[in-house]
Formats: C-alpha cells, structure tokens, sequence
C-alpha cells in the first residue's frame, strides 16, 4: 500500500499498543494522513482541493442535520419552516446559509479538483480506479445538490424538479411512466417533496461511503503530482504529516476565509430571488434556471434544438447531458498518451485551456434566457465540449510530441537527483512513466 | 477500436448540434425574434441607498418605524405579512408596551371561549400579522383578478429587493407615446397601471402612495411620497431578513479570527517546509 521508505507507526505508549494489538485505528489514520504517508514533494496548491471538498461533505452533513431538526418536509408547510428557521430557530440563518452556500463551495471546489485531474492527467493508469470513483461521487454529489434545492419549496424548487424530472419523459414508450414513478404523482407535490427529502438525508452518507474508497485507492500507487512522473525514491517524496498538514492547514483557512466572506456578506448572491417565492404550480417563473453549478450541463440540455433524423430534440438533449459527465468515465482510456502531466504536452495543454473556456462560456449560456444568441452560441460551445472528449483528445494523444520529462521529482525540484543513473538520459522520451503497472503504448 | 467508436459517438453529437445550430441560425436569419414592448421600456430599479446596505449597513429604527406605519396605514389593507409576527416588532425598538398595544390594534381569527365558534380576537404579540383576504379568490375579487402577494420576503424575491420596491412604488406614470406609437397593440388594458419598473410593465396595483402627507409621521419628518417609499421599502427589507444586521456583525469578527488563522497557518507552513525547498536530502 505504500512505498518501502514509509515511516512505520509506533504506538506511543502501552495503552496506544493495546489499542493498535486490538484494534489498529490509530495506524490506519496514521498511514492514511500522518507521517506514513509518503506523498510527492512537488504537489501544487492544486493538490488541496480533495481535502477542502472532505471539509465541505463534513459541512454540508453537520449543518445538514442541523437543519433537518428544524425543516418540515411537507408541501404544505416546507417554505414556512425554512422561513422559521430563518427567523425564529438560534442562528437558524446562519446554518441555513451555510448549508446553501456550502453547497456552492463545495462545486467550486469538485469542479477545480476536477479539472486538475484533467490538466495533469490524473485519470490514467494506474488511477483509474480513483478517477472512475470520484466521477461517482460527482454524479451522486448533482442527485444530492438537485433534490436538496428542491425542499425550500420555492418557486425554482417547484419548477426546477418539474423540468428536470421532465427530462425523464423524453425517454420513447416508458418516459411518462418512469416521470410519474419518480414524483409518485403527475406532478412535483408532496410525495416527491417526501422522498426527495428522504433521498437527500442518505445520498451525502453514500457520497461519504464512495469518499473513503476514492481515497482508499489513491492510496494503493499513492497521489499524483505535477510532472506525472512517478515517485522513484525517498527524496521524492515528504510525509504527509507534517508537510502536508500545514499546507493543507493554511488552505483551509483560506478557503474558510473566502466562504465565510460570501457567507456573511453575500448570502443570496447565488441564489435565485425566485425561490423566496412559495410553489405554485399555476404560475410558471418568466425563467426556469437551475442553481449555477448546472448551468454547462443546463445549456448543453438546451442546445438541441431540432429534431436529428427520428430522434426528437428533447430526447437529444437528454442523452447529450447525461452523455457531457458519462463521457468523462471513459477518459482514461479515451486519452493513451504515455505522458500524463499536461505540463509536458503541448497540443493537450492547448486543448485543455479552450475546455475550459468552453466550461465558462457554457456555464454564463445556460444561466441566461433560452433565447439567441445564447442557444446559437451555447450550440458551438457543445459542439466543442463532446468534440474535446471524443474526437480531439484521442486524436492528440496518439500525434502528439511531448516535451522532454525530468528524470525524477527530485529533479524537477531542485535541478538535480543524485540518483541518476549514469545510463538514463535526461532526454530520453517517456522515462517517468515506468510504473510497474503501466499499460503498453496505445 | 475504442478510439474509433468514440470519434463516431462524437461525430453523433457534433453532428446533431450543428444541424440544430444550422436550423437556429436559419431561424434567426428568416424569422427574426420580434423586439417586444417589455425589452425596450423596462427599465432596472433606480439608484436608491439605504442605511442597511453596504458591508458595514445597520438598519435606521427611526426609519423601519416610519416604514411599519406606511404598511399598517396603506399596504396592509391588500398585503399580507405572513411571516412576521408583532413580537418581532420590538427590533424597530418598540418596547414591550408598545408592542403590545400595536397587536390590540390588529383583528386576528380566533375562537370565542364560550360558544367554540370562529370569531375575531385582538392580537396579542405572540400572534403573526393577519391577511387581509381571507383566500386568494377573495384577493382576486377584490383586486381586478389579480392576488396581491405576501410582502414578507419581497425584497429577497425581487432582484435588487430594496430598489426595486422603492422604484416600483414612485415609477408610476403615464404611457410614453413612443412605446404606443412603437407598439400600438401593447396598450395598458383597463384596471391596470402602466408602470416600467414592472416586469410586464402593466401592474394590477394602483398607485399605493399618491400625496404629501397621505401617512402622517409622528417623528417630525416630511412624508414626501418618495420618503415613505424609502420608508416602506426599508421596512420590507428588514421584514425579508431580520437578522440582516446580526449577519454582518457577526461575518466581520469572523473573517477577522480567520485572517488571523490563516496567516498563522501560512507562516507555520512556511517554517515546516522551510528545509524542503532548499535540500536534496531531508
């Protein structure tokens, strides 16, 4: 599970020891996020964002629960008691913000971490296993997000869950009956507002279940890092604790800082004004929009318009969406380039950069009105995310021309590895990608 | 072979947006969307500050009672403030007397303790501010058809809450005649008042606040029209986040413990990794 140099834990004391005989807790911690861990020394402020998404998860559930002590999940008096604690329950605003926002924090950060995965290629062998499970955990984290701003039972509340439930019934022949299963009706009321409450208190313990195995397999090849060259030797690397302690430490206040910031002072900035108005499903809202963490996947959606040969748009735009985030499942086999750090390719790195201008530009098209130019342009930026993944990528990979990679981490940091030996040369093409595991050339 | 099924599957999205890019762009060339009344004479609220705006806002008691006395005398006979109760009236400084009396001037629905029949009580301050409309057919009836909203989180359920019912309750006026000659179909309809500050532009409400001195102020100031929309508009903001001002008061001692932290936590980061960034070996 770890490399040989890896410090090993010693109970501290006889009850320590007895504990550890027993059961061995504290060497698991130890190994996992203490000094047992070796972790490349090269790590970026990039590398933070796994335990910062952690916090949120830990955040979201403890205010959560807090608020579910409070919340009423009855159509009937849902808005009410948000109102209520609002107003009435000790600091009910506070956790009640904290919970909304959180959940934009925690988007933030999945979506960096996300990306930081794509730039430096952290989805290719041998961390497939990581990467397929943190897609998960992203799936789950949408389930959880959508039915979470379902329960205010506001006007986007109600509306929201109407479309996106909706988007079930384009399936041909038993979309209609799967919709009305779902909702348990032939609208959002309050059997759909019970179970999504329901599912909404269980999806986080799920997601947390799927965190312990993402970390448990980063842990079996050990993290990634910036030149995706593979750790060689102990001067490759730090121990977690207290290298990465502190440096995770410091991120987290940081991070705590620029939340609280919006927290305090702009608590309603993310949210839609519409969703203080109660449900009412004789008034249709001038737009629908769903919370800004959906717009790219929300104007992908939208972006078919016409029907393709017998396929209807609807229908399209619904395999399109589901399509845009299943597709990243197969990015480890979709990209073949032995080099995995985007630092060394120089036609993915280009690449990389317009996707994530396109992300931005999808992002501000689905938040705005389903109107033109929006649709025109959120057409082109489509046209470019599904190109990215499925055409230009595998392409890339099997033209591209690497930059030369360092020998070693070591080197990478300090211009030199005694470790060299005299037979590698510094130019040699892919010399750090010599994992054990590693598949042959695509 | 997976490369080749995933550029098929891409040419199957790729194609299909262009075709209905191409469709679209068609559309637009042919069909241009028509520029309608809303788009060219709605207007966004107008500049208007508050004491409670701004980092450091704090809300102005004086004010928020005038505000109060602008509801209970003009809106409250149409609106609603359902999530207010008038115990929460002792934030605009009111005393518990006060408070007091304010609810005995208020008929809420209760129960006769002799007969169990429903009658009217005087409010007490436990009791929350009663509607005015006993449904929302009721409303309608009264109203020209249309339900006069809950004013409790109006500022929170508009963009630019504050400013938008300032704006709204001055930005009454007659209809420009470049939007009738322009769009000779979107004459205001009778029983509705043209007004740009309103999404459709024809607002059910007539115009709440009409004179100079309509709501008679017992702290000296003027009531112009424009000071008791500023007034009201005010109140409606704390009625939409009572706890506005414990928001911001708590969030700067909060940020301030974090700057702190994270400083701390910076330099111990640095101290930690200072040997790292200097020596081959550790």
């Amino acid at each position: 599970m770890s490399f040989p140099w890896a410090q090993e834990y010693k109970p501290a004391n006889a009850f320590t020891q007895w504990v550890d005989e027993r059961l061995p807790l504290p060497r698991l911690v130890y190994n996992a996020v203490g000094a047992g861990y070796p972790v490349p020394r090269n790590l970026n402020y990039f590398w933070n964002f796994g335990i910062l998404a952690g916090l949120c998860l830990g955040l979201q559930i403890v205010t959560g629960i807090i608020l579910a002590m409070h919340y009423a999940a009855n159509a009937g008096v849902a808005f009410d008691s948000v109102e209520h604690i609002m107003r009435d329950v000790n600091w009910g605003w506070m956790l009640r913000y904290a919970h909304a926002n959180g959940a934009s924090a925690f988007f933030v950060v999945i979506y960096i971490h996300i990306f930081r995965g794509f730039f430096y290629g952290s989805y290719k062998a041998p961390r497939e296993m990581v990467w397929l499970l943190g897609v998960t955990i992203f799936l789950l984290m949408m389930a959880t997000a959508f039915m979470g701003y379902v329960l205010p039972w506001g006007q986007m509340s109600f509306w929201g869950a109407k479309v996106i439930t909706g988007l079930f019934g384009a399936i041909p022949l038993v979309g209609e009956p799967i919709q009305q299963w779902l909702l348990g009706g032939f609208a959002p009321d309050n059997a759909a507002l019970n179970r999504f409450f329901s599912l909404h208190y269980l999806l986080p313990f799920v997601i947390a279940g799927v965190v312990i195995l993402h970390i448990w397999a980063l842990h079996i090849p050990g993290s990634s890092n910036p030149t995706g060259v593979e750790v060689k030797t102990e001067s490759d690397t730090v121990p977690f604790y207290p290298y990465f302690v502190a440096k995770d430490g410091w991120a987290v206040g940081a991070f705590a800082f620029l939340y609280c910031l919006v927290l305090f002072f702009f608590p309603n900035a993310l949210g839609h004004p519409d969703n203080y108005i109660p449900a009412n499903p004789m008034s249709t809202p001038a737009h629908i929009v769903p919370e800004w963490y959906f717009w790219p996947f929300y104007a992908i959606l939208r972006a078919f318009t016409a029907d393709f040969f017998f396929i209807p748009a609807k229908l399209m735009g619904v395999l399109a969406m589901f399509s845009a985030i299943l597709v990243w499942f197969f990015m480890p086999w979709l990209d073949r380039s032995p080099v995995r750090s985007g630092a060394y390719r120089p036609l993915y790195r280009k690449a990389f950069w317009i996707l994530v201008v396109d992300a931005l530009v999808l992002g501000y098209c689905g938040g705005a009105p389903a109107a033109e130019p929006y649709v025109m342009i959120s057409q082109i930026a489509s046209i470019y995310y599904f190109a990215h993944f499925l055409i230009i990528v595998p392409i890339i990979s099997a033209i591209e021309r690497p930059d030369p990679l360092p020998y070693s981490i070591t080197e990478a940091v300090l211009g030199k590895d005694e470790n060299v030996p005299l037979s590698a040369s510094p130019t040699a093409p892919f010399p750090g990608t010599q994992h054990p595991n590693a598949h042959g050339h695509a | 072979m997976i490369r080749i099924i995933s550029i098929l599957v891409g040419l199957f999205f790729t194609v299909a947006l262009a075709w209905s890019f191409g469709n679209g762009a068609y559309t637009a060339i042919t069909e241009p969307a028509p520029v309608t009344a809303e788009h060219e004479f709605h207007k966004h609220p107008k500049e208007v500050h508050f004491a409670s705006d701004g980092a450091f806002g704090k809300f102005d008691r004086q004010q928020l009672q005038r505000g109060f006395q602008v509801y209970k005398e003009v809106c409250s006979a149409c609106h609603s403030l359902s999530h207010v109760a008038f115990r929460d009236l002792t934030a605009l400084g009111y005393s518990d007397a006060e408070v007091k009396a304010i609810a005995k001037g208020f008929q809420v629905p209760g129960i006769d303790p002799n007969t169990g029949e429903a009658a009217m009580r005087p409010g007490m301050p436990t009791d929350y501010f009663p509607k005015p409309f006993a449904n929302d057919i009721a409303a309608r009836a009264a109203n020209n058809n249309a339900v006069p909203p809950d004013l409790s989180l109006m500022t929170k359920a508009r963009h630019d809450g504050g400013k938008y019912v300032y704006s709204l309750i001055t930005g009454y006026q007659p209809q420009p005649a470049a939007l009738l000659k322009e769009f000779p179909d979107a004459k205001t309809p009778p029983g509705l008042h043209y007004n740009p500050y309103f999404a459709n532009l024809n607002l059910a409400m007539a115009p709440p606040l009409t004179s100079e001195g309509q709501v008679s102020y017992s702290d000296g100031t003027k009531s112009t029209v424009d000071q008791m929309a500023k007034d009201v508009a005010s109140f409606l903001i704390w009625t939409a986040e009572p706890k506005l001002e414990k928001r911001k008061q708590t969030g700067w001692p909060v940020l301030g413990f974090l700057l702190f932290a994270t400083v701390l936590g910076f330099l111990s980061y640095k101290n930690i990794w200072h040997d790292k960034k200097k020596q081959l070996h550790s």
